[in-house]
């Protein structure tokens, strides 16, 4: 069970978010531009990343805000402060 | 029998308070403060079990957790299989059994077992059980596997609660370590958990007989529990174990009989803990060597426990094998409480002082000696030494004590997976410290590898000094009591003697009958890494989770792949550290207490009228049909629908998944999350829509309306609501932040009466709207406020009947008295009250889709034959490029058809599944869904089918249970086809 600090609740218990995995980049603003394979790529393929890596997460549960978590996948170690998806790019 | 190996003096038990009980056919007594296996010993009882594959004749091992092998069923009180008798406090009464034999222990009909055991080698599962299959052989061996038999009607069904715990420093032991650690903690203010899991505290220093100050050692240990307990910012747990120890300091804490709430059987703590101290002190592990699981022979350490902690002799004629200075400790223990003892010494040259002090007990040492072998059949009678010159000799004896080593107790660390493991050539044996950078928790005595009792005092001492530091408190200062210097000496690594013969069985694994020779076997037939190894061998899988024997284990893969134990590596500890009840960790939390039910105002007045609640998603409970007096559900159902077809129906339309969407941006933002057009909408008007995910599917679909310029009202369907929600923030925060749009859940805020039906006009209009309701005035997909029955409203006419229909939308407080004035005005066109069992009539009559049926997340909108509504002009929606490219790679799809079953009586089950001439085959469609329809007169059905529209009128077949039902294609609607009674 993670214990995720919210910048705007305070640290708050893992049951109050959900997590929509690796952070990927923003959905193409014209996805016709793309090929066949980069779109179906930006749409599926994920890392899948075993170590340090950035995830979306949602407080939905809480404040409802979406926020970058820098979590290391093996050891569950949260290594940077939450931030907005804003701050992250 | 009296208790006859029971000491006169001593062992924290209460000699006041006697306690009958009865083991097997035995009628027994022990003292309170027993454990069931101290008392069985008490009462000189050896043999206590059967072992699991061989039925080998088995006794106590050990005390505690590390000996899961002493299982017994508990028929009363409270019946209950598979409790571990070595921590089951004695009870007056009790009756117990031995588990995996029959007809008793004493005399075990599988023990014929044991002459097979050639056929049962490592992996015998899949090497005799091939031919003519396994499910040949399985319900027999079904029958013989596991352990315990589940108790029947008489269950005990245990009181148990779930809670949360908070702290800043939680200490896992209350030994020297964890005691010397939580005085700390406690007298610098920080707020302290101290868990146990001893029926009382003080571990070792108790279980040994230590002395401290110059008294015994329980002096000083009560001296600080007695302080723990009087300081408001300590809370101990005692009979309670540290099961789990996982990510961010979270811990779940397994309570037996809470002190603090009588009639309470089990608490399972969820606690977060700022420090976490682990010291939950060391495992001695045994050495092998033949017949090793002969009833009598136990771990040194549980010797010295029996008769410090408990009072009780093992054996009047005991042989101590050891590896180490302990075992001489136990040596003096056992000769002191009046045993005669022998020592077999396994190093050839033993510290010399602590030999004098052994001998000087008039204890007989033989050094650089081994024991090979035991004898003996239900109980150890005899054992076979082998000295330093290779001469063997015999040895009558009762009891006999290993003490190999100890294996720290890592398994808490291990679970953070922020511990660094590795191997330790002092313990010969895995040590484990936090991974660098960590500083959540530390580990602290023997289960950080310290072996002495003074050492693991100060370790305890040292490592709460660094916690609280590391919490920004300023540690305090305790004086930790004054010992004797202890001899602490391990020799070199021995995990089993070798035997004289290959059929000799030496157990490595006790609780799954692993012998050396299955190790053997499992590494020449190429199984040799540690994981296989378990798995392949059962080493380490068996009920005590290899607690005592894995060290051993990795020891001899080392030994017969030459590796250092080092590569070998250990295999992955995993939660629970021990037996955990399901009904502790789920508590009081099981139903609806789980999940609680959503109701709407209108429930009681709902039951009141006979309606039968069930879901309607998301844990809404709506009315399936309300049964009159001698009605089946299917009568009811179809009563309700004739009376919309022909009259006027209400239903409670209030879980209706609804978002209040306001902002410039909701144009735009509804473009993009529909497959039509939203954006030229004009206010008080609505419209169907459909949303995608980005792979092209369907995630749901509803009728969106605008109430005026930047203000609008979204429906999705009851169940989808969440995911919807989800959608719209995403969609909004990650990708078009740009968007300017505030998303606001209101289902719950409004409360929904919709009344359907050729006669719902003239049933609103006799509840005196404020509003003109004509068909001109009020056209189907608009909407209006105002009040209906001098109650505020907002009514919107669309309709999921095929009738004409109206949803009148109030306050959650106006909710009763709406829905009662509509049923009072509404009597005199024969209103009747409508359940969900028949919307979902009326819905497949009329052809509208259903979330969960036809929209199953593989269908796209073209297959469900909406793809007229796509947006012929937006270049770009959620979805749309993943649609066109699934359509283009794979043009064959499945699309929605009506189905018309050949017996017009037959109802399909949803889901059946559609085959090619109902034959065993690949399927090419199933049913959605299949009701009694009250126009056709007959059953109708709608599902998808493989390029479905242009099979009209041929005959398909679904297969169900080996029946097989035919039905015709036709059109997916039956009524209302040119939607004139729903727009009129």
């Amino acid at each position: 069970m993670l214990l995720l600090s919210c910048p705007f609740c305070g640290p708050r218990s893992e049951t109050e978010f959900t997590c929509f995995g690796e952070l990927v980049p923003s959905r193409p603003a014209d996805p016709n531009a793309l090929s066949d394979s980069d779109w179906a790529d930006y749409v599926v393929l994920r890392r899948n990343l075993r170590g340090v890596q950035r995830e979306r997460w949602w407080h939905g549960r809480g404040c409802g805000s979406w926020l970058v978590v820098q979590r290391d996948t093996v050891t569950h170690q949260i290594s940077a402060p939450l931030c907005s998806p804003e701050d992250a790019q | 029998m009296s208790q006859a190996a029971r000491l006169a003096h001593g062992g924290a038990i209460d000699r006041a308070r006697p306690l009958e009980f009865l083991f097997d056919t035995q009628a027994l007594s022990g003292f309170a403060g027993d454990t069931v296996a101290s008392a069985l010993l008490a009462n000189e009882v050896r043999l206590t079990g059967r072992s699991f594959k061989l039925h080998r004749p088995r006794g106590i091992v050990g005390a505690g957790y590390e000996d899961a092998g002493v299982m017994v069923h508990r028929l009363a009180p409270r019946p209950a299989t598979n409790q571990l008798a070595t921590t089951l406090p004695l009870e007056s009464g009790m009756r117990l059994t031995s588990v995996n034999a029959w007809p008793s222990a004493a005399f075990d009909v599988g023990a014929i077992a044991q002459g097979f055991s050639r056929l049962l080698p490592a992996g015998f599962y899949y090497k005799t059980f091939m031919l003519p299959g396994w499910h040949w052989f399985e319900s027999s061996i079904r029958n013989r596997a596991g352990l315990g038999r589940v108790p029947g009607d008489d269950a005990w069904q245990p009181v148990t609660e779930s809670r949360y715990g908070h702290c800043d420093v939680l200490v896992a032991g209350a030994g020297a370590a964890g005691l010397a650690a939580a005085l700390v903690a406690a007298r610098s203010g920080a707020q302290v958990m101290l868990v146990d899991d001893g029926l009382t505290f003080g571990g070792r220093l108790v279980n040994d007989g230590m002395v401290l100050n110059g008294v015994a050692a329980t002096a000083w240990v009560d001296a600080v529990i007695t302080e723990l307990l009087a300081s408001a910012n300590v809370r101990i747990l005692q009979r309670s174990t540290v099961w789990s120890y996982l990510e961010h300091n979270y811990l779940a804490v397994l309570e037996r009989s809470p002190r603090d709430a009588p009639g309470l059987d089990l608490r399972n703590w969820k606690i977060r803990a700022r420090q976490v101290i682990i010291a939950s002190g060391a495992i001695e592990r045994p050495i092998a060597f033949t017949n090793n699981d002969r009833p009598g022979i136990m771990l040194a350490s549980a010797v010295r426990t029996y008769i410090n902690r408990f009072a009780v002799l093992p054996g009047r004629m005991a042989v101590v094998f050891t590896n180490t200075d302990f075992g001489h400790a136990a040596a003096a223990d056992l000769a002191r409480a009046g045993a005669s003892v022998t020592v077999i010494d396994n190093r050839s040259a033993p510290d010399t002082a602590m030999l004098a002090a052994t001998r000087a007990l008039g204890i007989t040492c033989h050094i650089g000696s081994q024991v090979r072998r035991a004898h003996g059949a239900r109980r150890v009678s005899a054992i076979d030494v082998v000295d330093a010159k290779g001469l063997t000799m015999r040895l009558a004896c009762d009891l006999l004590a290993t003490s190999g080593g100890w294996n720290p107790a890592i398994h808490l660390a291990s679970h953070t997976r922020q511990a660094r493991v590795s191997w330790s050539p002092v313990l010969h044996g895995f040590v484990a410290e936090p991974g660098s950078g960590v500083d959540s928790f530390r580990l602290a005595g023997a289960a950080n590898g310290h072996l002495g009792a003074a050492d693991c005092l100060r370790d305890g001492e040292k490592a709460a000094r660094a916690a609280l530091v590391a919490i920004g408190r300023s540690p305090a200062a305790i004086d930790l009591p004054a010992m004797a210097v202890e001899a602490t000496g391990i020799g070199l690594a021995l995990w089993a003697v070798s035997p004289r013969s290959r059929h000799d069985k030496i157990f490595v694994d006790f609780s799954g009958d692993v012998t050396t020779a299955d190790l053997g076997l499992a590494v020449r037939e190429g199984f040799d890494s540690i994981e296989l190894v378990k798995r392949y061998t059962t080493a380490g899988m068996g009920v005590d989770q290899g607690k005592t024997g894995n060290t051993s284990v990795i020891g001899l893969i080392g030994d017969l792949t030459n590796a250092p134990p080092a590569m070998v590596g250990t295999t992955t500890f995993r939660p629970p550290f021990v037996p955990v009840e399901f009904g502790a960790i789920a508590g009081a939390r099981s139903g609806a207490r789980l999940t609680p039910w959503r109701h709407t105002p209108l429930t009681p007045w709902h039951i009141a009228n006979g309606a039968v609640m069930v879901e309607a998603g998301l844990r809404w409970q709506r009315p399936g049909y309300y049964a009159r007096p001698g009605e089946s559900w299917m009568q009811a159902a179809t009563r309700e629908a004739h009376a919309v077809r022909e009259s006027v129906g209400i239903y409670d339309g209030t879980p209706l998944g609804k978002f209040q969407l306001k902002g410039p941006g909701v144009p735009t933002l509804l473009d993009l999350l529909y497959i039509n057009d939203f954006a030229a909408l004009k206010p008080g008007r609505g419209k169907y829509g459909v949303m995608l995910t980005d792979d092209g599917l369907i995630l749901d679909d509803g009728v969106t309306f605008r109430l005026d310029e930047t203000h609008w009202l979204l429906h999705s369907s009851t169940g989808g609501a969440d995911r919807v929600h989800q959608h719209i923030e995403m969609l909004l925060n990650l990708h078009r932040s740009d968007l300017n749009v505030s998303v606001i859940p209101v289902t719950s805020a409004w409360a929904n009466a919709t009344i359907c039906g050729p006669m719902a006009r003239d049933l609103l209009r006799a509840l005196d709207p404020d509003f003109d309701v004509s068909s001109e005035s009020f056209p189907f997909m608009a909407m209006r406020e105002g009040t209906v029955g001098q109650l505020p409203v907002r009514v919107f006419r669309v309709s999921w009947t095929g009738e004409l229909s109206f949803e009148v939308n109030t306050a959650p407080r106006h909710a009763l008295a709406l829905w009662e004035k509509i049923m009072q005005v509404g009597e005199r066109f024969g209103i009747t009250p409508v359940g969900s069992e028949t919307s979902h009539i009326l819905r497949v009559e009329a052809g509208y889709l259903s979330t969960g049926h036809e929209v199953d997340g593989t269908s796209d909108v073209h297959d469900l034959g909406l793809g007229a509504m796509v947006s012929k002009t937006k270049t770009d929606f959620i979805g749309k490029r993943s649609m066109e490219l699934r359509r283009r790679l794979d043009p064959v799809r499945p699309e929605l058809v009506g189905l018309l079953p050949v017996d017009p009586a037959c109802i399909v089950p949803d889901g059946a599944p559609i085959t090619p001439g109902g034959q065993r085959a690949d399927q090419e469609g199933f049913v959605s869904a299949c009701v009694a329809s009250v126009t056709c007169k007959r059953s109708i059905a709608l599902g998808l089918l493989r390029n479905g529209r242009s099979r009209m009128g041929e005959t398909v077949h679904a297969r169900v249970y080996e029946r097989i039902i035919p039905m015709v294609v036709v059109a997916p609607v039956f009524h209302d086809a040119d939607r004139s009674r729903v727009k009129s």
